[in-house]
């Protein structure tokens, strides 16, 4: 086609409006947690302050649920570690089945989060069991494996199997060499899958509301601020939290996967 | 124990995919010391042999011994065999000591013992002094002699290599077989090798087993698969042949048997020299000429339908002489002993 590197500038500003308009309303939190109005939004904002910096960090209700959701995202991760690691040394060998059950681990990912939600919460209706603290981490875990579970699986794709016959071949059994070859080598995938999962796990919102029983998580403690138009600027405060804490493990799991794969 | 004891044995091997028949009923003999070659083009069941050694894969049925030792069935980290991968294999995480040394710490050597024999081996391969190293950080000769290292430092009763030589450019490959052989012979392990290159396989066996659609064509020393050839595909897949059968062999030697001859064996004569009673005689008009610097290659109609390829070294000639030569009617003189006659 284009017989120089340089796009059309359509092309670019095509790609500028679509940035701007899924970065734009991030901006517009983070400008109105410094606003000094209390409930509604003039723009530009009548003026800028610190105040409910405190005002947020002086709320119990608040502090529940951030640890709340820290608690279950943790949870989540280490069960996605765990589970995740698991499927995909399982998938990396050959087996009748494999194709189905590689699709049934990524399939929670594809599916709508209401529909997980809707499924898990019938399910766990018929089992009888009471939403609590686990019942918000099985539901996060269905989609937390499959982070981990792709990253993982990638890496010992890559790796390729004469690394693990050569260590069997100098000796080794399968647990030596799972831990002297094996998990060196998906050290930083399993990494970069954990954060993604607990980033996942933090700002969920749809499948929490059908597997939460009287527990509120930090995102759905957000949604029931924007009911009460006085403390906005206070949701808008722990919104920013919210993207700190989201958007450092993300940036963290991409520098990992890609360092690792610039020494190949 | 007795000396005699062979290093390996295969009674009856066979390792089939599916309908795939990888090694199709193997029989074969390695014997104690040996530099023992399995030759073949891709996919004829050389590689799935070596598999079968090292333990990577079970065979479908039959027998595998190491050194009398019924194996068959044992995972490879009970097996007294390292392996020498095409790709290397090396850990690239680990420092090329730790590499070399990895299966001294599996067997929990203590560790100064383990980095003085770790050292003896870099010096054996001769690297001395990059033990610190990283893999990546070496060159593929290097990374070819750690993996060397790594395997022998075990002191393995069979050291099996997989096209080791492949990845390397021509001089660094010929150089590295010098060295091989050398090697093999210093350490006295049996080496079980795996190649395509029939020149490689030639220049550095004791013995090679011809492959061929996961059987054996032929075991034997160097000299008796490229001198006498027991199949018309080990004559053709070794070196360059000519093979002639049917009413052309009822010409040449007065038998139909089929027959190959080697084209160096061949003389380029003028039309109606001499032929002595223990050679045979053929006339016929040269149609192609291939100049080659040290020797030239001709191809050769002859006059009772075959065509034959003659190589000639340039000990006298000049390009300009040999490619002149197109055209030209010829008569080729071989010795009748050199017409090997086919199984």
């Amino acid at each position: 086609m284009g017989s120089t590197d340089r796009a059309p500038l359509a092309l670019k500003l095509a790609a500028g409006g679509v940035l701007l308009f899924l970065h734009g309303p991030m901006a517009i939190i983070v400008l109105y947690a410094f606003t000094t109005e209390e409930a509604a939004f003039t723009f530009p904002p009548p003026g800028l302050t610190l105040q409910w910096f405190p005002a947020a960090w002086a709320r119990a209700d608040l502090w529940a649920a951030l640890w709340l959701s820290v608690q279950v995202a943790a949870v989540a991760m280490a069960l996605a570690l765990l589970l995740g690691l698991l499927t995909a040394l399982a998938v990396n060998r050959r087996f009748f089945g494999r194709e189905a059950l590689t699709f049934l681990v990524i399939l929670p990912i594809a599916l709508p989060g209401i529909v997980t939600g809707i499924a898990l919460r019938s399910a766990l209706n018929l089992m009888d069991l009471d939403f609590s603290f686990w019942t918000i981490v099985i539901g996060h875990a269905t989609f937390c494996i499959v982070t981990v579970y792709n990253n993982v699986i990638a890496r010992l794709r890559r790796t390729g199997a004469s690394q693990i016959e050569a260590s069997m071949d100098l000796g080794a059994n399968g647990l030596q060499t799972f831990r002297y070859v094996l998990l060196p080598a998906i050290a930083t995938a399993l990494l970069a899958g954990g954060m993604l999962a607990f980033a996942l796990s933090f700002d969920e919102v749809i499948v929490t509301t059908f597997t939460a029983g009287q527990q509120g998580t930090l995102p759905i403690w957000i949604l029931e601020q924007l009911s009460r138009p006085r403390d906005r600027p206070v949701t808008n405060v722990t919104a920013l939290f919210v993207i700190a804490v989201t958007t450092l493990p993300i940036l963290l799991a991409h520098r990992l996967t890609q360092a690792r794969a610039d020494d190949k | 124990m007795s000396a005699n004891t062979p290093a390996l044995r295969f009674t009856s091997v066979s390792r089939h995919f599916g309908e795939v028949r990888a090694v199709d009923g193997v029989d074969l003999t390695v014997r104690d010391g040996e530099f023992f070659s399995m030759l073949g083009p891709s996919g004829s069941g050389k590689t799935t042999c070596l598999r079968l050694i090292a333990g990577f894969d079970q065979p479908t049925s039959g027998r595998l011994e190491l050194y009398g030792q019924d194996v068959t069935g044992r995972p490879p980290y009970e097996r007294d065999v390292n392996t020498v991968f095409q790709d290397y294999a090396l850990f690239p995480h680990m420092s090329v000591g730790d590499n070399i040394g990895y299966g001294l710490m599996i067997k929990k050597v203590p560790r100064a013992e383990r980095e003085r024999r770790v050292q003896e081996m870099l010096e054996l391969v001769r690297l001395p002094g990059l033990a610190a190293r990283r893999p990546a950080q070496l060159s593929g000769g290097q990374r070819q002699r750690v993996a060397l290292a790594r395997a022998l430092i075990n002191h393995p009763r069979v050291l099996l290599l997989d096209e080791p030589l492949g990845a390397l450019d021509l001089k660094l490959r010929q150089e590295m077989q010098v060295e091989l052989k050398a090697l093999q012979q210093r350490v006295g392990i049996t080496f079980i090798f795996v190649t395509h290159d029939q020149e490689e396989a030639l220049t550095m066996s004791d013995r090679i087993a011809v492959f061929s659609r996961g059987r054996i064509e032929q075991v034997g020393t160097p000299a008796e698969i490229y001198e006498s050839p027991a199949t018309a595909f080990v004559a053709g897949f070794v070196g360059i042949s000519n093979l002639v059968s049917g009413a052309a062999a009822h010409a040449l030697t007065g038998r139909p048997d089929t027959f190959t001859v080697r084209p160096e064996k061949i003389h380029l004569r003028e039309p109606g020299a001499p032929v002595a009673g223990d050679e045979i005689g053929a006339d016929g008009r040269i149609r192609d000429v291939l100049y080659l610097g040290m020797h030239t290659r001709y191809l050769v109609a002859l006059e009772c339908g075959v065509d034959l390829t003659v190589v000639e070294q340039n000990l006298r000639t000049t390009s300009m002489d040999v490619l002149s030569a197109r055209g030209r009617p010829v008569r080729l003189v071989w010795d009748r002993a050199h017409s090997r006659p086919l199984a």
